[in-house]
């Protein structure tokens, strides 16, 4: 009798594998949408060693991107800051007078004729628009420099580091060397 | 909204739950991963739609992830109602994070601008998410990036290695020889302990090193106004007793005289620290 009654059952087992199949099934398509737990499929590895993390570490790190800087920075901070155009204008400076230092030495060499008498004949004959445009393009680097170098005095002597003073200072000093600038090519 | 939708719900498929989607498309193929992103969707147009006013704005994120490594970075756009989020970008984000796309990532801890995590550059400044309220008047998006020339570990998380070595190199600690007189503690009057008001405060959360072009370029030898802060905090402290050393160590070309006081470290410190003006007195001290 028992024998029989196992029989019975897992006949009725292995009859109703589909079954069981199918009811697993829709007890997840019924839970599933309503569950509010969020599901993570992540299986983490029992055995890194130290030097295997290390490994994956560096090789992460060949692959990171420098995230973005000039492009993305305040404006008025990187590209009308007082100190970057310090020295722009101071290498202006000290660039042309190399340039010029050294041509007036070749000049007599290639028969070029930088003396001052003739460059000033040359410049003489311009208009006086182009004259006060050329003086300026000298004038203002020369009044900003100078400007802001005071400026940069003053920061040696740990003054003028207020916040608001900084960001004043800095349009102050564009404003101030381009009146100076305008003075020096037009009426000076 | 269609392709923010799209692209969230295309980024919670593949890179959350891959195992996921896999079990269920092939045994339920009616039935689609629920993406995060489209339930909030479905809940904001309700919202618009049964007339309330929302106060939209959008934030574009910078997003990078390092499981795709040679996919480039690239801006992703939320749109929030900022009736229903938090005044600050903090708030924001973590709204994000919750209802739009969980991918997203950033470091963030105390909320109150004490821990530092949450640094970030928003709209152009690096500042502290927690500390920046998002401007209700103006309707412009925000830009979010991370920390400007960091190595990017994933989305707005900067690799701030090399800054916590600088910070290492120093020796923030205080370094003294003789015991104390009452054998207990190391006195100090109040004027010199007025000394470190505006240094102690620092929570090295990186914002003005960053910020700062010259550190940009020099970050390998040049220490940069964070470091630099905090080694003049150690300088002034009258306890301290190793002084000369600490001056020693930062006179070369590079650790402290790369500052051009360009400054930008003072204007965007969201502490409101000035460590230009420390920077100028270490180097006066070195000088005379």
């Amino acid at each position: 009798m028992i024998a029989q009654r196992a029989a019975t059952t897992t006949l009725r087992r292995v009859a109703g594998k589909p079954n069981v199949f199918f009811t697993a099934n829709v007890a997840r398509l019924a839970t599933q949408p309503l569950s509010t737990t969020q599901t993570r499929p992540v299986a983490t590895q029992p055995h890194l060693t130290p030097a295997d993390a290390n490994a994956i570490l560096a090789k992460q790190r060949l692959n990171r991107p420098v995230s973005p800087h000039l492009a993305v920075y305040d404006k008025q901070q990187t590209w009308f800051g007082g100190s970057i155009w310090m020295r722009i204008t101071g290498s202006l400076f000290s660039g042309s007078l190399y340039v010029f230092a050294t041509a007036y030495l070749a000049a007599p060499l290639l028969g070029w004729h930088l003396e001052s008498a003739s460059l000033a004949a040359a410049f003489g004959a311009l208009p006086v628009a182009l004259k006060g445009g050329i003086k300026f393009l000298a004038a203002w680097p020369f009044a900003f420099h100078a400007i802001n170098g005071v400026r940069h005095l003053l920061f040696d002597m740990a003054k003028g580091f207020q916040r608001q003073t900084i960001v004043k200072s800095g349009w102050y000093i564009w404003g101030a060397s381009i009146v100076g600038g305008l003075y020096l090519a037009f009426l000076l | 909204m269609a392709t923010l939708r799209s692209s969230a719900s295309a980024l919670v498929g593949a890179v959350s739950r891959p195992a996921l989607r896999a079990t269920t498309a092939k045994t339920l193929p009616s039935l689609a991963v629920r993406g995060m992103a489209q339930v909030t969707d479905a809940q904001q147009t309700n919202q618009t739609a049964s007339g309330d006013k929302a106060n939209l704005k959008t934030f574009q994120i910078y997003r990078w992830n390092p499981d795709t490594p040679t996919e480039k970075p690239k801006m992703q756009s939320y749109t929030l109602d900022l009736n229903k989020t938090g005044p600050m970008v903090l708030d924001a984000l973590i709204r994000i994070k919750n209802e739009l796309d969980p991918t997203l990532t950033f470091r963030r801890s105390c909320r109150e601008g004490i821990c530092g995590s949450c640094a970030m550059n928003i709209n152009g400044t690096n500042t502290l998410a927690c500390l920046c309220r998002i401007p209700p008047e103006n309707s412009a998006d925000m830009k979010i990036y991370p920390l400007p020339h960091t190595y990017v570990v994933k989305d707005l998380v900067p690799d701030l290695t090399q800054f916590y070595k600088q910070y290492k190199s120093i020796k923030p600690y205080l370094q003294r020889d003789t015991p104390a007189e009452d054998g207990k503690e190391y006195r100090q009057s109040k004027a010199d302990r007025k000394k470190l008001d505006g240094l102690y405060e620092c929570i090295l959360c990186a914002c003005c090193s960053t910020s700062c072009p010259s550190y940009w370029w020099n970050s390998e030898e040049y220490l940069g106004p964070a470091i630099l802060l905090q080694s003049y905090r150690w300088l002034v402290d009258s306890r301290d007793e190793k002084t000369a050393q600490r001056k020693d160590a930062l006179n070369n070309s590079m650790s402290l005289y790369r500052c051009h006081t360009i400054l930008n470290c003072t204007r965007t410190c969201p502490k409101g620290l000035n460590p230009g003006l420390a920077i100028a007195e270490i180097k006066k001290s070195m000088a005379f």
